[in-house]
């Protein structure tokens, strides 16, 4: 049967098709959907790791066990567990294991553009790149069959255009589920130096025999058409390609890692001019230029930043000036804002207002580095809020100067890689405000459950992590609980978390209004009493405008109904009293 | 090549992703070939939101580039202005009228352009604003505006408007069929 569904839900059923036993993993867009999936069909067990090294370490282990096992995670995720993936590829596996990554050409939602491409040739190891849903669904079959007939790890990698992008998608015979032997192999598994050093020459090897298969295999495809200009691509840039130039020749690479040199060879000599078309680095064109192959378009012409389309490939061909007309200056922007009722609002509203510096992290709170708040002035990488704030404040001590930092954290970045930084705070003497919103959920990706929440990816009850008692075992002496909707509270707390010296830790527990579907009784403005100051338009809420001023009057606050979610930031933000009280806070 | 390449604009939260969905289901129950592609992640905390259907006999990019779009749906009339270089010359805009205050309006930072329903007719000769809120709430729920929109271009597309029906009965709750399908019908006529 014929379905429409995105390359991640395609890699999922796929999954589930192809003998797939356990799936881990952590959240990120855009390769999120992919585990929720796995969770809604139901057939495979899976799980969400605390973090991607905990999720493709639980992957190995599962491997290893002799269940085909598949872990996920976006770009970034592979830093996170780059550790476990640089020597995986020496171990190898029992069990097929797929390593399943989403980029982001484009910067859709994510904080850099890293190619994971690199990876594949780091670890040396294959890279499969589907180029549309049927592609994502087959390579997953494809990419078992290959770790297990090669020994070895395989990542397979998406970008958002084929994560999110929903195309046809033809499913294939069910392949049952066949656990392997569990089998102790000291050599191969346990990587001492002396085993290490067996095990990197079979690495070599085994990368040669990975370019022959290469060189052979149906993943990498020549279709020939018009010579004049041969294109080599992967993934959803063969499709920009293909938009671009029908008749051409490509040669569209499914397995990007290792190359067919002989292929690409052939392939450059039957053609006039050889383009290169791959979005994010030059990781062909590098090597291709490195076999001694003569490359007349490529980096040169696409760009190394954001997505490639069509338009753009016929420019760098030289063909046409772009079509793209331009958009439309000067409109107000719509950048995504904390949701009406959100407790990061008011957090937010105070540390705008103390105006202290926030090294901050990654997740919804990250709007706070936004106008009007403006109240977040570092964000690196997950769990890089405590560690960094930890460092400034060891230079301020250094340079005599007494500010303190403060730390702002979600729950789920919390138990992805904020606790070890709070151990060092805790450990090394150390002197910041950790401020931790623990909304009971991963939100920013769009509401998991992890080991705060209460509930598995299933949504079955777990075992639940109580913050304050871990930060606490950490080595934290002072923990206090914050209602950050209570704004002269919140400022309170904030102010004798600065004043006491050493570390000092505000957990705030209000649920995610949208994950758990929160609904407050919503404010009313007093028209008398409004005099137009604005104050509570400082609270960023889309509920909230101004309405017409009458002649001489300056325009009135006016709070829409539809929108507004009864939070009650707004009602403390203003000085004449014309806002009433949402019920049930404060 | 004959491909038929729709925009819809609109605001985190609206129902943009449903409408496409819709739009591409129709496409496939029709016997074509169907690209569909949004960017999401951040799209639900009130942010701008873009997706792209693409139909065809044989599809191969997921987005559309500016300057080709046949069609550009927008939930919103900021919006509508902030995509509509993606319609190709002589390509037709219907838009819902009702505004959503951008959080820089909401906050005081940046003013909703009074003008903007002449800036988008000046922008695009071809373009139908509608109260989708009016009629959806008539329907029987302010959510339905999605229905509406997806009603208002039903007979511009290359699909069978029977077809979209269908759709909307398969993608719909049980209990929000009536509603859904009375506001396709309300956007159709509007
Ligand atoms: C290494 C890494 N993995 C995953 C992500 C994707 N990501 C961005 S924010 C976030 C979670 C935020 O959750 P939480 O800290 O609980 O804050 P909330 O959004 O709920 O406020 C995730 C998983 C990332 N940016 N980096």
């Amino acid at each position: 049967m014929k379905k429409i569904i995105s390359g991640n839900e395609a890699i999922a059923l796929s999954f589930g098709d192809s003998g797939g036993v356990f799936a881990s993993g952590y959240p990120g867009t855009p390769s999120t959907e992919t585990l929720e999936e796995v969770a809604r069909l139901g057939e495979v067990y899976c799980e969400w790791a605390p973090n991607e090294k905990v999720g493709l370490e639980s992957a190995i282990g599962a491997s290893i066990a002799g269940g085909r096992a598949l872990a996920t995670m976006k770009h970034v995720g592979v830093n996170v567990a780059a550790d476990a993936l640089l020597t995986l590829n020496y171990t190898g596996v029992n069990a097929g294991l797929i390593l399943m990554v989403a980029d982001d050409p484009g910067m859709h939602s994510s904080q850099n553009e890293q190619d994971s491409r690199n990876y594949a040739k780091f670890a040396k190891i294959p890279m499969l790149d589907p180029a549309n849903s049927q592609e994502a669904y087959d390579f997953v079959r494809d990419g078992f069959e290959i770790s297990e007939q090669f020994d070895t790890p395989v990542m397979l990698r998406t970008t958002t255009r084929i994560s999110h992008a929903k195309g046809v998608v033809e499913q294939k015979e069910k392949i049952e589920p066949k656990i392997g032997p569990w089998v102790k192999d000291v050599p191969k598994y346990v990587m001492l130096p002396n085993y290490g050093k067996i095990k990197h020459v079979e690495v070599e090897a085994r990368l040669l025999k990975l370019q022959e298969f290469a060189e052979t295999t149906p993943l990498n495809r020549v279709e020939m058409g018009e010579r004049s200009l041969g294109i080599i691509t992967s993934g959803v840039a063969y499709q920009h390609v293909r938009e671009a130039y029908p008749n051409a020749s490509v040669l569209k690479l499914g397995l990007v890692h290792p190359l067919p040199e002989r292929k690409i060879r052939e392939f450059a000599s039957l053609v006039g001019r050889l383009m290169i078309v791959e979005e994010l680095d030059a990781i062909f064109e590098e090597q291709i230029r490195a076999m001694g192959i003569r490359v007349d378009i490529g980096k040169d012409k696409i760009p190394l930043c954001g997505e490639v389309n069509a338009d753009i490939i016929r420019v760098a061909a030289g063909d046409a000036i772009a079509l793209g007309s331009a958009p439309i200056a000067a409109l107000p922007q719509r950048p995504p804002i904390f949701c009406p009722g959100c407790a990061h609002r008011g957090l937010f509203s105070i540390l705008s207002k103390l105006k202290v510096f926030v090294s901050g992290d990654i997740g919804c709170y990250t709007l706070g580095a936004l106008p009007p708040m403006s109240a977040m002035h570092s964000t690196i990488c997950m769990g890089a809020s405590i560690s960094a704030a930890h460092g400034m404040a060891k230079v301020n001590e250094i340079a005599g100067r007494s500010e303190k930092p403060v730390a702002v954290i979600g729950d789920s970045t919390f138990f992805h890689s904020g606790m070890t930084g709070l151990l060092s705070m805790a450990y090394n003497n150390g002197n910041a405000l950790v401020i931790i919103m623990d909304n009971r959920t991963t939100g920013m990706t769009g509401g998991q459950e992890n080991p705060g929440s209460g509930r598995v990816l299933q949504g079955q009850p777990a075992r639940q992590v109580d913050i304050v008692a871990l930060v606490k075992v950490l080595g934290i002496e002072n923990v206090v609980e914050l209602n950050a909707y209570n704004l002269a509270e919140t400022e309170a707390a904030i102010k004798k978390g600065l004043e006491t010296p050493g570390p000092y830790v505000l957990v705030d527990k209000n649920p995610c209004i949208l994950r758990y579907r929160i609904k407050q009784p919503v404010i009313a403005v007093d028209p008398e009493k409004c005099t137009g100051c604005r104050a509570c338009l400082k609270a960023a809420c889309v509920a909230l405008g101004l309405g017409a001023a009458a002649a001489g009057e300056r325009a009135k606050v006016q709070v829409d109904p539809n929108i507004c979610n009864g939070c009650g930031v707004c009602v403390q933000l203003c000085k004449f009293d014309a806002m009433s009280e949402a019920k049930g806070r404060g | 090549m004959d491909i038929f390449n729709i925009v819809i604009a609109g605001v985190g939260g609206q129902g943009v992703l449903l409408a496409s969905k819709v739009l591409a289901e129709s496409a496939l129950a029709s016997g074509m070939d169907v690209k569909q592609n949004e960017v999401h992640g951040m799209a639900q905390r009130g942010g701008s939101v873009i997706s792209f259907v693409r139909i065809g006999k044989e599809v191969f990019s997921p987005v559309v580039i500016p300057g080709t779009a046949d069609i550009l749906i927008s939930f919103e009339p900021l919006e509508a202005l902030r995509y509509v270089h993606y319609l190709k010359p002589g390509g037709m805009l219907v838009y819902n009228k009702v505004t959503i205050n951008p959080s820089t309006v909401a906050s005081g930072l940046a003013t909703y352009p009074a003008d903007v329903e002449d800036q988008i007719a000046k922008a695009c000769p071809d373009a139908h604003g509608i109260d989708a809120l009016s009629i959806a709430r008539a329907a029987g729920n302010d959510k339905a505006v999605n229905m509406v929109m997806v009603g208002a271009v039903m007979k511009k597309l290359p699909i069978n408007a029977g077809v979209v029906e269908g759709v909307v009965r398969s993608v719909s709750k049980e209990k929000g069929i009536d509603v859904n399908l009375k506001a396709l019908n309300g956007g159709a006529a509007a």
